[in-house]
């Protein structure tokens, strides 16, 4: 039969199909994995050659950085931040993008602007917007006669102007996901719900979010994922000032490895370890999520 | 999500009959604020746009302004000829262009494979892409340098291509099963019948037909090679193989400050990507989803 044929193959012509995805994955995605584990165990030169073991001293040296306080707040709030408010504000701006109006493909376009550009592009430019002698927003806030403000060199300002650049590049993708949520709930069912007399909001309320709920909980975890990632926008803004006090643990990490007095690739690779295991304690969580969801269904 | 309660008054259409006021003013409302929107997120941009059309002397001036005091347009045509800017371009170029070859002969075979057929470790395989496609560069830097220093290719255009390729491999991967998958397998009997291979039928048959997703694959793993940061910032050492991202910044750095330059080269930097990525709009959350809403 020719369908049972196509339908079952074997192993062998499996890793042919499959073989060089395989080599990639292994070779460039999970074996840097290794080494990072490998590498957290080993004592290194300033050049990075490998000297021998190090024991758990690299991850001691991480717990007890007198900075690591500082930088695990920082992480939390940068995370929670901008993931919270982008998940409300794009909910706003998926809505307004799924009403029929005159220019909404120009607007659409639009949005996609930040999510296209380079984020370490995008980050230097609100590096001069923010700046405190010659940036467009202190020339906006002097004009509304409220002052100049040092955004990237005080450390009040320094986190709620990262957050806000955070917020900015991630509202394109989270608004694009819900506004794919939005489509896909049926238009009888606001049908219904008009025909049974609910009020716009009760509308919104009870048909409107509870069918998101699945696109809400994909953006929020693939948003929670890349905003811990999150690189660039924490180092070029945080650029100018000195030590670990603005940074999350990922640009920690950075530093230890590649900017630091110490260039210690050991404590580095410690720091990635922890770093690795909290991103694929998030997974786990989405796995989940994604399973209990299809149980509901 | 309870919060977003605050983000939004109903926004839902509402029947037209009741609110004919309403109707007629929503006609002007909505694309002024829309245009709003649109320019909050053009905003930064704009700034960048406008700042490259003064000399550098005026974009730290103060008072600032916000229109330039003195158009100057000879910035493009300075870092055009700047042999800085043309290296870091053709490294962009290449390794962009390289990593998306990669991915894409790469990923055919297995999204093909694993959307036709059932076979031992299929499931596994799957959930392989989609755990990588959680797996950042970022947090696993430090390996990725450990293994290209390991090797002897830090500061070596293969070891930044193969890296590229390799985390975006995922998305290609999910876009196009996504897309095989929906293509009726009686298509491709029809073609077994006519005498065609299978490798044939994939070439003559089923490629013409996932066209859009291809395409969709290969602009999206371009522009996420093209705007890679962290890992060429660590691995390319040599000024000329520098990639845009991370050459553009030393335009700024504390012996010169050349911001014309700067966001003059910055605009040549992303206006190409930003016009591929409208190209393929629609199809972008498919691919970035797949895994989690099938």
């Amino acid at each position: 039969m020719p369908r049972a044929r196509s339908d079952r193959a074997s192993l062998g012509s499996a890793l042919l199909w499959l073989g060089p995805s395989l080599l990639l994955i292994f070779g460039v995605v999970l074996y840097p994995a290794v080494e990072l584990v490998r590498a957290s165990f080993s004592r290194f030169s300033i050049t990075g050659l490998r000297l021998g073991d190090a024991g758990t001293r690299n991850y001691q040296a991480v717990l007890e950085h007198p900075l690591l306080g500082t930088v695990l707040r920082n992480t939390l709030v940068w995370v929670v931040a901008v993931v919270t408010l982008t998940l409300v504000l794009s909910l706003g701006v998926a809505q307004f993008l799924t009403k029929d109006f005159w220019g909404r493909k120009v607007v659409r376009w639009a949005v996609i602007v930040p999510w296209a550009a380079s984020l370490v592009i995008t980050a230097k430019t609100f590096v001069m917007i923010y700046d405190y002698y010659y940036g467009t927003l202190n020339l906006l806030l002097s004009k509304l006669g409220l002052g100049p403000v040092d955004f990237l060199g005080s450390s009040t300002w320094i986190l709620p102007s990262m957050v806000l650049v955070g917020v900015f590049v991630s509202i394109p993708f989270t608004a694009y996901v819900f506004v794919a949520g939005l489509h896909a709930i049926p238009q009888e069912v606001y049908e219904a719900a008009h025909v049974d007399g609910a009020s716009p909001f009760q509308t919104w309320w009870r048909i409107t979010l509870p069918l998101l709920r699945p696109a809400v909980l994909v953006a929020a975890v693939l948003n929670i994922i890349y905003v811990f990632n999150s690189f660039p926008i924490i180092y070029v803004l945080n650029d100018r000032n000195p030590g670990f006090t603005h940074d999350t643990t990922i640009t920690f990490m950075y530093k230890l490895a590649f900017k630091s007095a110490e260039k210690d690739v050991g404590m580095s690779a410690a720091a990635g370890v922890f770093n690795v295991v909290l991103i694929l304690l998030v997974v786990l969580v989405y796995l989940r999520f994604t399973r209990w969801r299809e149980q509901t269904r | 999500m309870t919060a977003g309660v605050k983000a939004g008054p109903p926004l839902r259409a509402e029947p037209a009959r009741r609110h004919t006021g309403w109707r007629r003013q929503r006609r002007w409302v909505l694309p002024v604020a829309g245009a709003a929107l649109a320019l909050v997120f053009l905003a930064p941009y704009v700034v960048m746009l406008l700042n490259s059309l003064r000399p550098s002397g005026d974009v730290v001036r103060t008072p600032p302004t916000f229109l330039p005091r003195e158009w100057q347009l000879s910035t493009y045509a300075q870092i055009l000829g700047d042999d800085r800017f043309l290296a870091w371009l053709k490294t962009s170029l290449l390794v962009a262009t390289a990593s998306t070859l990669i991915v894409i002969a790469v990923s055919v075979p297995a999204a093909y494979y694993t959307a036709r057929f059932r076979f031992p470790g299929r499931t596994a395989f799957l959930l392989l892409v989609l755990v990588t496609q959680m797996f950042s560069p970022t947090a696993l830097v430090v390996g990725i340098y450990r293994e290209w220093f390991n090797l002897d290719m830090v500061n070596t255009y293969a070891a930044l291509i193969l890296t590229n390729a390799a985390f975006n491999l995922a998305f290609a991967v999910w876009i196009l099963h996504g897309f095989l998958a929906s293509i009726p397998k009686e298509v491709e009997e029809a073609a077994h019948l006519d005498g065609c291979s299978r490798l044939g039928t994939l070439r003559r048959v089923l490629l013409p037909l996932t066209m859009p997703g291809i395409v969709t694959a290969v602009i999206f793993t371009f522009i996420a090679a093209w705007n890679e940061y962290v890992v060429a910032l660590t691995l390319m050492i040599d000024e000329d193989k520098k990639p845009l991202t991370v050459g553009l910044t030393s335009y700024v750095t504390g012996y010169e400050q050349h911001w014309d330059q700067l966001f003059a080269a910055s605009i040549v930097a992303i206006v190409p990507v930003v016009v591929l990525f409208a190209v393929i709009e629609k199809h972008l959350i498919g691919g970035l989803t797949a895994g989690s809403v099938k």
